[in-house]
Order: structure tokens, then C-alpha cells, then sequence
């Protein structure tokens, strides 16, 4: 498959997952929402149950490339160009800036675009424009 | 609480992941790539937006008939609708950090299978992040 029928066959999936939640859990599929919400206590009713739909999510989506690793016979490649200084400076970012705004690629991108939603494609816009924005940044200093 | 409920979330989320891996946003560097415009800039990754946005809008545009999830009370809808500063202040921090690494949560979280080191020291850093937000919002008088 080439690059460009693999990404769109990749994303459909990610699509339709996300589809597959909001159909059958009613929520959005937001991965950053998701891990923040694991840090409350699971608690009864309701909100427990959310609580370990939240976890089941995220235990497939961790179990997702191993099992992409099987059926196709290899684990996607994977080139980590970042130290490990770097990663933890931009893993703190990250964190704190999708709590801070709401959501990530999955939440604002995949769900909120989907909706229409004004507040995630402004959010996209922004994150789209400062990655875009350090990328050039990084390649004007190094 | 119905085993079909966690059951249905873990293939979703299993979905989500294989797509992660076989579309190619699971690689940074392809990310970084994609972000690349004034280099040597990938266009690929572009496609992977466009998929899972039409398969996302069918979902979306089906629940909209819905009186209701399948398998839940109610559809939890996000409620804010107000395009305002922590909104955008937090979209651009996170851009800066995605750019840096080429890593977004959902990437992040399925690669912590691969066992590698930088990977969890991103996700690591990610929960310091969240849970410091956290604190910080705490710490100041309610919204």
C-alpha cells in the first residue's frame, strides 16, 4: 500500500473508533481527557463506570500496534530524533497544555472537527500553526 | 457494570491503535515531517486527518439521531462553546511541545508498548504535566 493509502486507511480507523465510542459509550474519544481522567478516584455509579470504559479505551489503544505488529508481520517503524531532555520538556508541555486547552489531536482533531465544533478548530489551528512553528524554528537554530 | 461496555471501549480503543501504527503517526519523525512546511515538508500524514475526520463525522452525524448511546445513559457532548484564552494559550503550549517531539497523547500512550525508554519518559513527563495543571487550577479561585 503506499504512504498515501495507508495514512487515509489508518486514519479511517481512527475515525471510526472514535465513532465507535461516541456511538456506544456516548463519549468523545479524547486520548488526552482519557489519561488525565484515570488520576480521579474511580469511585461508584456513573462516574466509576466511566471511569473503567476510560481505562478499557486506553488498554486497547496500548494493545493497538502490538497487534498491528502481528497481522502485518512488523512493528511500524518508529524514529525518535528528540533526547531524552527534550522529550521530558516536551512530554510536560504537552501534558499541561491539553489540560489547559481542552483536548489534543484526538479530542480537538478527530471529534471536534467532526462537530463542527468553532472552540476545536480554533484549538486546532493554534496547535497546527505552533508545532509548525517550532519545527522551523528547530531547523533555523540547529 | 456490562462487560459489552468495556469490551466496546477496548475495541475502540484497539482500532484507534492499530490505525495509530498503520497510518504512520506513530513514527515522530513522520510527524515532525508533516510539520516540516518550510523544509522538507510530508504531506502524507495530512491524509490520516482527512480519514478520521469522514469516518468521525458519520459517527457524529448518526449519534446527532440518536436519543441516546447504545450502551450508555446519555451522549456526555462537550458544553463549552466560549473561544477563550486558556483555550488557545494551552492549544499553542501543546503545539510546542508536539512540535519538539512529534509526539501527540493518543501516538504516545500506544507506543508505551514498545517498551522504549524515550516513550515513557515522554508519557511520564506528560502525566507530570497534567497532574501540575491540575494542582495549578486547584490553587486558584474557581472559574
Amino acid at each position: 500500500m503506499s504512504s498515501f493509502a495507508s495514512a487515509f486507511a489508518g486514519g479511517l480507523q481512527i475515525g471510526l473508533s472514535a465513532a465507535l465510542f461516541l456511538l456506544l459509550d456516548g463519549r468523545i474519544a479524547g486520548i488526552s481527557g482519557l489519561v488525565a481522567g484515570l488520576a480521579r478516584p474511580a469511585g461508584e455509579g456513573p462516574a466509576g463506570e466511566a471511569w473503567r470504559t476510560g481505562c478499557a479505551f486506553l488498554a486497547g489503544l496500548v494493545l493497538g500496534p502490538p497487534v498491528f505488529a502481528l497481522l502485518a508481520g512488523g512493528w511500524p517503524v518508529m524514529w525518535i530524533e528528540a533526547s531524552l531532555p527534550v522529550l521530558a520538556f516536551a512530554g510536560l508541555l504537552v501534558g499541561f497544555g491539553t489540560r489547559l486547552g481542552s483536548g489534543c489531536t484526538s479530542g480537538h482533531g478527530v471529534c471536534g472537527l467532526a462537530r463542527l465544533s468553532p472552540r476545536s478548530a480554533v484549538a486546532v489551528a493554534v496547535f497546527l500553526g505552533s508545532g509548525m512553528l517550532t519545527v522551523a524554528l528547530g531547523r533555523v537554530l540547529a | 457494570m456490562p462487560m459489552l461496555r468495556l469490551a466496546a471501549a477496548l475495541l475502540s480503543g484497539l482500532l484507534s491503535g492499530i490505525g495509530l501504527a498503520l497510518s504512520g503517526l506513530l513514527d515522530p519523525a513522520r510527524v515532525r515531517g508533516f510539520l516540516d512546511v518550510t523544509g522538507a515538508w510530508d504531506p502524507t500524514l495530512a491524509f490520516v486527518l482527512a480519514g478520521a475526520v469522514t469516518a468521525s463525522s458519520l459517527g457524529t452525524a448518526l449519534a446527532r439521531r440518536l436519543r441516546g448511546p447504545f450502551l450508555a445513559d446519555a451522549f456526555d457532548w462537550p458544553t463549552r462553546t466560549r473561544i477563550d484564552r486558556p483555550l488557545v494559550l494551552g492549544a499553542a503550549l501543546f503545539g510546542i511541545g508536539w512540535g519538539l517531539s512529534g509526539f501527540c497523547p493518543g501516538p504516545a500512550v500506544a507506543a508505551l508498548s514498545t517498551g522504549l525508554r524515550p516513550v515513557i519518559v515522554f508519557v511520564a513527563a506528560m502525566l507530570v504535566g497534567m497532574a501540575a495543571h491540575g494542582a495549578l487550577r486547584r490553587g486558584l479561585p474557581s472559574r
